[in-house]
């Protein structure tokens, strides 16, 4: 956090100034502070000062039961709740050794993919908002709207959804679910193009992020990126295709990598995801099993003795659950890999040297969500 | 490579540490004083090459400290997980952030959180707490805060 006396000893440096943005900044999108040494318009350092939304969530699960601690993980993601759930309720599956019903699996799955939708809209109507593009942005609400309504039919709420358990998931999909699901699905391939001639080819658009925050490809690897991030260095990270979980491997998809390194590239990644969500999408509405949606499970669940690693692929890359258990109903130690904290370790590298406009273009392309990295 | 040819390598690198496979993945136990040079063997011996630090914590087991370091091979597609027992009371252990970049923000966190004082790190200082809560080290067991309520 804030600290006076590092701001003191950047400014006595010849010609440097420190500005401070955030944590109430538009562009920063939650409570991140960044304290920025420029000379003149160049960056020479970026500190990010963190902590403004941290509620030790780690600490706090330690004390609460494996049934609990999944609707506090909620709130730590809040754009791919869905996900967060589906890593947690995933580890202690491992550690229990429950199979899943293929109902939930592919329930799980699709609710997965319609949150990446969700998020990676959300990312891009507010990264060219950031950018200077206003209207891509109601765009973006427009259609990411009609998702919130498809999860709110089923889970009951629109943003933290504590919808998986482990065993599977909470309740069976609402009747009208296949039929919302397709809806969207028709309506958003003809939006996705608009997305494109909107956005992706605009000249100014493209001025902006080509060239700009460049990472190669054993950087990325070494910064601990992950997600679209480390995908737009082409570095191949994709865990559904990687260490495939629940029916992944049955599906027909491709890993998106793309060599460029900047901005555009991973904005690219992410644009080809959401084409690549709906292709997935497409191949399990139709085709979702009969059967439980939710395996028998003991009211009380005790994992052994022992530590157990899951990893699911969330919107902005590889979130990780460590749990470390003493053979009791709450975990010893709880850890939560969070991709937006390894992928913001390296916003100082990618913006040195470059202009103070081009590092609110580079968060942008990070698609930081605050609260996941303080947790 | 499989688990079984790891444990080989790993056997013929280090000949004195300790593989427990009890486990998904292979868990070796190195010990504070030459955990940077393993480390970087880990790193840097072509058939492993283990690049990718994509986990790094703390455990707090009320008798001492456990360091983990989740490692993977971007390469060789291998996973392996490196422990090393810290003493809990000045508990020290040598950066891996020259190593892996991104062990930099990882290590500020087990900082504040744990206490552990990384030797030769390039900034050690708080990252997610405030002023005024330096050695508090809320994430041990025995942290007690009558104020702010973490327990429920």
């Amino acid at each position: 956090m804030y600290k006076e006396t590092d701001i003191l000893k950047e400014s006595s440096v010849e010609g440097n100034l420190i500005i401070n943005i955030g944590p109430q900044h538009p562009s920063t999108h939650g409570v991140l502070h960044l304290v920025v040494t420029l000379n003149g318009e160049t960056i020479k350092k970026v500190e990010p000062h963190l902590g403004y939304i941290h509620r030790s969530i780690e600490k706090m699960c330690e004390s609460l039961s494996y049934r609990q601690f999944i609707y506090v993980t909620s709130k730590m993601d809040y754009l791919s709740s869905h996900i967060n759930n589906h890593g947690c309720a995933m580890c202690v599956e491992k550690g229990l050794q429950i199979e899943v019903p293929p109902r939930a699996q592919v329930i799980r799955v699709l609710m997965d993919e319609l949150t990446r939708l969700s998020s990676h809209q959300l990312w891009w109507g507010a990264m060219a908002m950031d950018i200077g593009a206003l209207t891509p942005f109601f765009h973006a609400f427009r259609e990411r709207e009609m998702i919130t309504s498809i999860f709110e039919e089923t889970c009951g709420t629109r943003l933290t959804m504590n919808y998986m358990v482990p065993g599977g998931v909470m309740a069976d999909v609402n009747t009208n679910f296949q039929k919302s699901v397709k809806d969207f699905i028709i309506h958003f391939k003809n939006k996705i193009n608009e997305y494109d001639e909107l956005l992706t080819g605009n000249i100014i658009f493209q001025n902006r992020t080509k060239g700009v925050g460049f990472i190669s490809k054993e950087n990325a690897i070494s910064f601990g990126c992950s997600g679209p991030t480390a995908r737009g260095s082409g570095v191949s990270c994709d865990i559904r295709k990687l260490y495939p979980y629940e029916v992944y491997n049955q599906l027909d998809f491709d890993e998106i990598l793309e060599p460029g390194g900047d901005c555009f590239a991973r904005y690219l990644v992410r644009m080809k995801e959401m084409k690549q969500s709906i292709s997935i999408i497409e191949q399990l509405i139709d085709n979702i099993p009969d059967g439980d949606f939710q395996a028998k499970t003991k009211a009380v669940l005790k994992l052994p003795k022992g530590e157990f690693y899951s990893s699911v692929e969330s919107a902005r890359g590889e979130f990780g659950v460590y749990i470390v258990s003493e053979g009791g109903t709450t975990p010893y130690r709880i850890k939560f890999r969070s991709p937006g904290f390894s992928n913001l370790s390296a916003l100082d590298f990618m913006s040195r040297e470059g202009k103070i406009g081009d590092l609110i273009a580079i968060m942008g392309s990070l698609d930081l969500v605050i609260p996941d990295i303080d947790r | 490579m499989t688990k079984e040819e790891l444990k080989i390598k790993l056997t013929e690198l280090f000949s004195s540490v300790s593989i427990d496979e009890s486990s998904e993945w292979l868990i070796i136990n190195i010990s504070s004083a030459n955990s940077l040079n393993y480390l970087t063997q880990l790193r840097n011996d072509s058939s492993l090459q283990f690049d990718y630090l994509f986990c790094q914590t703390c455990v707090d087991w009320k008798t001492h400290l456990t360091m983990v370091y989740h490692l993977n091979s971007t390469t060789h597609r291998q996973s392996l997980v490196v422990k090393v027992q810290l003493d809990r009371t000045f508990p020290e252990i040598e950066t891996v952030s020259k190593i892996w970049r991104t062990a930099e923000f990882h290590e500020r966190e087990i900082f504040e959180m744990f206490g552990v004082n990384f030797l030769h790190h390039p900034d050690l200082r708080l990252l997610i707490l405030p002023d005024g809560w330096e050695n508090k080290k809320p994430m041990l067991k025995d942290f007690e805060d009558p104020i702010n309520m973490i327990k429920l």
